[in-house]
């Protein structure tokens, strides 16, 4: 079955018009959630989000509840919700926060409220001017409503919410990058371990970041307990998540699916969802989990869209992102803009990223331009090697941040499943797909 | 000596920060430029907010702007520019009225994308990264800008216009120069038009009265509500009849 019954958690609104006013979510049970957490005490509210097992939908899938226990006790603590969405192909936070931003803000409350905050800031990334717009505006329609500022609806809980815009720069999706940059310095990540930010965050203080998507499950899972999320999904993966599915299909999109409970080729192919790839044309390979992720063939296709399965396949599903490239793409050329928008990415921290990813561009450029030599081959993968040594998955670290050990699963991917693609290219001069 | 309203030698704060001097930002600017700083517990995080700003009012980035923006968060001017240089959407360059950005990474490039760069580029005259000689327009090859179910993606001023053909792309180029898309496409720098009304420290009184407001405009709303289901019960019933 290529769609199980499972509810709407994060999408249910989104078929109005109106959805991101507050008019419109209070008439769809808006701030109910909210109202619950405040009658429970925040250990209950944490404990129902730690039986949901919810992994935070950011990339890392790293289960929220444990996160919100980690956090140092402290005098002050912050909150940062992370909607700096940059990881190519990815697309669904942008969706959450132009589309029903109320959702999030109420997701962000009751996280505030479990974990005692009152200092929030989410993080927009800079690109999403109407998403800047729209959850200001619904910040001030959340005030005026008595759901966020002093005492929110007479609990006596008192939390403030900053909008805070992003300036261009993925690096900055990463979370202590982003720290960094919300304290108004470059988006250079931090060293660790062993000091996260739940123990020194922002200015120094414990901070828990959290993605958009994780924050905009809260309200549901507050309504209907934290074990009726995780009835949903299967193992680890539990719940609902948005899948973003981009390239060559019919039918691209944002798709709220059951976790587990669907392949990647209902996912493609099913009329209701992917609707198929194009012209009738085959399948030739497909990114699972944004392009930091190894690529799969189509022997693949049946794989369930879950965290562990997708994990021990070699490969992630990181951010929920599915990327489909058809038979007719030159296996070289997408490698080549994946190693571009990296080599452009390197914040330049750390010498392996910096030097490796600009290397490996212009390599992998020469190949594609008819310039290429056979041995490019291995000197691609040995200045893979350098950067991720042992070209494992998944990959071994030199550097601060996981930028630079993702940047050769697209072209150990290409050259593993394609070198045949890489060799025609130097022996005619040139692109074959051109 | 004893007159002090004329400032004389050196700078009261200590370091090389500027002399409080007459600003290059206008007075609205700088008036929502402080509204920010104390929206954070270290001014230095309305750094990058206090750059969005500055280029609302003059397009980019200017070195006087940074002057001011450092004296406002009590960092150095270079800092400023250290800091900005590292973001693409902060320019320490002039820019046209309107960036217009082409995506090319890989779903977009699946779609097109690199055609329509191409299209771009020989019809507007310029690379990649130039601006037209009439200052209007600045093309940019953007990574990706998360609207990938509409490729190849592209925004003007940060705003997404949806996918782009070469036909379509000329379209908004005459009207982004004539001036018909401006209601929905502000100037570049201009980036959330939604002022933040209220906080923590907001006077109760003004609190108390949006609420109030809110709660009068949701009462009318259900009123009327439900006297549009009464006016439909009463139809139905006298249809039932």
């Amino acid at each position: 079955m290529a769609v199980t019954e499972a509810p709407k958690i994060v999408t249910s609104r989104l078929g109005y018009d109106d959805s991101h006013t507050l008019e419109r979510y209070l008439a769809t049970g808006g701030y109910e959630g909210l109202r619950k957490a405040l009658t429970m005490t925040p250990e209950a509210v944490a404990h129902e989000v730690d039986t949901a097992s919810l992994l935070g939908r950011g990339g890392a899938g790293f289960p929220a509840g444990r996160k919100w226990a980690m956090l140092r006790k402290n005098d002050v603590t912050y909150l940062v919700v992370n909607g700096d969405e940059s990881e190519p192909a990815t697309f669904k936070d942008h969706l959450l926060v132009e589309r029903d931003p109320h959702q999030l803000i109420e997701g962000v409350l009751i996280a505030a409220y479990a974990l005692q905050v009152t200092r929030v800031f989410i993080f927009i990334r800079g690109e999403f001017a109407l998403g800047l717009e729209r959850v200001q505006a619904a910040l001030n329609e959340a005030y005026g409503h008595g759901a966020v500022g002093a005492d929110i609806f007479g609990s006596g809980f008192s939390v403030d919410v900053v909008v805070h815009p992003g300036a261009g720069a993925y690096i900055c999706g990463e979370e202590t990058a982003l720290l960094e940059s919300l304290e108004g310095k470059r988006g250079f990540p931090r060293i660790k371990p062993p000091f996260f930010p739940a123990a020194i965050g922002l200015y120094g203080e414990p901070t828990v970041v959290n993605n958009v998507e994780t924050m905009s499950n809260l309200p549901w899972i507050v309504l209907n307990g934290g074990a009726a999320f995780a009835a949903l999904g299967e193992g680890r993966s539990t719940g609902t998540r948005l899948f973003a599915l981009a390239g060559h299909v019919n039918n691209p999109g944002v798709y709220e699916l059951e976790m587990v409970k669907t392949t990647f080729n209902d996912l493609i192919n099913a009329p209701v969802l992917g609707g198929g790839i194009p012209h009738g044309r085959a399948l030739k390979a497909f990114i699972p989990g944004g392009v930091s992720a190894p690529w799969f063939g189509p022997d693949q296709i049946d794989l369930p869209l879950g965290q562990d399965e997708v994990g021990a396949a070699g490969s992630m599903l990181g951010s929920g992102s599915i990327v489909v490239m058809d038979d007719h793409t030159c296996a070289v050329r997408a490698a080549w803009r994946i190693t571009k928008f990296f080599s452009r990415e390197s914040c330049g921290q750390c010498t392996p990223c910096r030097e490796g990813s600009g290397w490996l561009e212009k390599i992998m450029e020469r190949i594609e331009t008819g310039h290429g030599r056979e041995e490019d081959l291995d000197l691609l993968l040995d200045a893979c090697d350098n950067i991720a040594p042992g070209l494992t998955w998944p990959p071994q670290q030199t550097t601060i941040c996981v930028l630079g050990p993702s940047i050769p699963s697209s072209i150990g991917s290409a050259i593993r499943m394609f070198r045949d693609e890489f060799l025609v290219h130097v022996k005619e001069g040139g692109c074959p797909y051109e | 000596m004893s007159d002090t309203s004329t400032p004389v030698g050196l700078p009261r704060r200590a370091g090389h920060l500027p002399a409080p001097a007459p600003s290059h930002l206008s007075g609205e600017i700088l008036e929502r430029a402080r509204q920010l700083i104390a929206l954070y517990p270290e001014p230095r995080s309305a750094l990058i907010p206090l750059c969005h700003l500055a280029q609302e009012q003059d397009g980019w980035l200017t070195p006087e702007a940074m002057v001011d923006i450092a004296g406002l968060v009590g960092v150095t001017p270079t800092e400023v520019l250290g800091t900005a240089s590292f973001y693409d959407m902060l320019h320490t360059e002039p820019v046209g009225t309107h960036v217009v950005a082409v995506c090319t990474n890989i779903a977009c490039l699946l779609g097109g994308a690199a055609e329509l760069l191409e299209h771009a580029e020989h019809s507007l005259g310029i690379n990649a990264g130039g601006t037209t000689a009439d200052g209007i327009i600045t093309l940019e090859e953007a990574e990706c800008l998360a609207d990938c179910d509409r490729p190849p993606c592209v925004q003007v001023n940060h705003r997404f216009v949806g996918a782009q053909t070469a036909e379509s792309f000329d379209r908004l180029m005459a009207e982004l120069r004539s001036g018909e898309r401006s209601g929905e496409i502000p100037p570049h720098g201009t980036l959330n038009r939604v002022v933040r009304t209220t906080g923590l420290g907001a006077d109760p009184e003004r609190v108390a009265a949006e609420r109030a407001a809110m709660a009068r405009a949701q009462a009318e709303r259900a009123a009327a509500a439900e006297a549009a289901k009464t006016a439909t019960t009463d139809g139905a019933s006298k249809a039932g009849a």
